[in-house]
């Protein structure tokens, strides 16, 4: 089964992938932190280590995840995403820590 | 005509600033890469048009760009810094043994000869080739895996490779530093390496003169005479004759030797540039006024230049890697601050002028004589 998913990049993230706020993308079988974001970065290469190590795939420290008003920073990469998310209904947020100056 | 192009590294985005031979009147392009810290820019010395850059974040992690045309369009290249094998472990601040962990390229060495061959300067303490225009990074691995890798310790700034000088007389001999570790040569492409401390005094460490573990704030060389090198330390300016095997102090009449920036004059060997910063822990110039020292003889005897500098309430820092001259008749000699200045001299220091005075805080200053 194909699953449509949106995903909210943070800003500095559009303008490095050349896309506006959300990207859509087709993902095959189970729609996971995983597979979207395997997605995401198949469709837009230049976001490889951005949002995970390269070596690790752990989450960059200064990332989380959140959908449907969860945080699903600390969910195993494998776990399901929502419902909402997987039927196009919720976006994928990949947000940036308000931090720095 | 001739003209210079300055590659500007900033805290917050990258600015190339050209103007022709006069160097009076600039154009001013950026911000590049806005929001992103931008730590060295540097251009091929056989296509200019190519120029690599090193973009980082704290948030998103560091990636590599690439331009063709001079930094007017960029692409960006590969990311993945991976260590050789095992990496095992350096020591922490505290003495711990603490995982090598790829943080950041702090510095970009394009080859003297191949514009798809460039050098990255990382931290933690490691040096990257890439020979496809940074399309893949391979780790010189002999220079961490050396051994004293396993003693090296973080500076302040981290345990960064900011320092690479290519040998234009001999393609296998490579200058490399790193804070807090020291100067390191290979003279086999980056196979073996050997320390070359020698000469070196720092007293904040439990072995002054030991054979690493000295901060090596930034190494500067003269084309026609690559065994001479001239060091800023962390306190004290070094110079040697011999390619690094020995080090003698030319601090001279300074009126503080601590500093970061270095640079020699490009068509005089023996005259170089420093800026004194008062100290360690008080990163500005001595009583609020902007100091170019320059030395005619090699170090030893120091002139301040100050024309067209700042000389009452001055307190930015001038960064290691924010120093560089063009190769014009009139050498002319550029610095950045972390007050957001660049200042150029067209006339090997005598007077100088700011090119621009309110960019963020300058990481780095890489300057392109184009004919």
């Amino acid at each position: 089964m194909t699953a449509t998913v949106r995903i909210e990049l943070p800003a500095h993230l559009r303008t490095l992938a050349g896309v506006g706020r959300e990207v859509t993308l087709e993902i095959d079988g189970a729609v996971t932190q995983r597979s979207a974001l395997d997605a995401l970065e198949a469709r837009y290469p230049m976001l490889r280590g951005t949002i995970r190590d390269q070596v690790t795939q752990q989450r960059r420290p200064f990332l989380r995840f959140f959908a449907c008003q969860e945080d699903l920073s600390h969910d195993s990469p494998d776990a399901p995403l929502p419902e909402a998310v997987v039927s196009g209904k919720e976006p994928l947020i990949v947000l940036g820590a308000i931090a720095g100056g | 005509m001739s003209s210079v192009r300055v590659l500007v590294g900033t805290k917050k985005g990258a600015f190339v600033l050209t103007a022709d031979g006069k160097r009076k009147n600039w154009d001013v392009s950026g911000p590049h890469f806005g929001g992103w810290e931008m730590y060295h820019l540097k251009g091929s010395p056989v296509d200019p048009n190519r120029v690599y850059a090193s973009q980082t974040s704290g948030w998103f992690g560091q990636l590599i760009q690439r331009s063709n045309d001079g930094g007017k369009t960029w692409e960006p290249v590969d990311n993945k810094f991976v260590y050789d094998g095992v990496p095992g472990t350096h020591q922490w601040y505290d003495g711990t043994p603490h995982p090598w962990e790829f943080k950041r390229v702090w510095h970009l060495e394009p080859s003297l000869t191949d514009p798809d061959t460039v050098y990255a300067g990382v931290e933690d303490g490691a040096l990257f080739r890439s020979t496809d225009g940074g399309q893949s990074w391979q780790e010189l691995s002999g220079l961490r895996k050396h051994d004293t890798g396993s003693r090296w310790q973080p500076g302040a700034g981290g345990l960064c490779l900011h320092t690479i000088l290519l040998d234009p007389a001999n393609p296998s001999r490579i200058y490399i530093a790193i804070s807090a570790a020291g100067a390191f040569r290979t003279d086999d492409a980056g196979e073996t390496w050997k320390p070359i401390n020698r000469g070196l005094h720092s007293q904040y460490i439990p072995a002054p003169n030991a054979e690493v573990g000295h901060c090596v704030h930034h190494i500067a060389m003269h084309p026609s005479r690559p065994n001479v090198l001239f060091m800023q330390k962390h306190w004290d300016v070094m110079r040697s004759d011999n390619g690094g095997d020995s080090w003698q102090e030319v601090s001279g009449n300074l009126p503080t030797d601590f500093g970061f920036a270095i640079d020699v004059h490009a068509h005089e060997p023996e005259t170089l540039f420093v800026v004194p910063i008062k100290s360690d822990s008080e990163h500005y110039p001595i009583d609020g006024k902007l100091q170019v020292f320059r030395s005619r003889t090699g170090g030893n005897e120091w002139e301040a230049t100050t024309k067209g500098l700042p000389q009452q309430n001055c307190y930015v820092n001038v960064l290691r890697d924010a120093m560089s001259v063009d190769s014009l008749d009139d050498c002319g000699v550029y610095f950045g601050t972390t007050g957001g200045q660049v200042y150029c001299s067209a006339d090997a220091g005598d007077s100088w002028n700011p090119i621009v005075r309110d960019l963020p805080a300058v990481l780095s200053v890489e300057v392109q004589t184009l004919r």
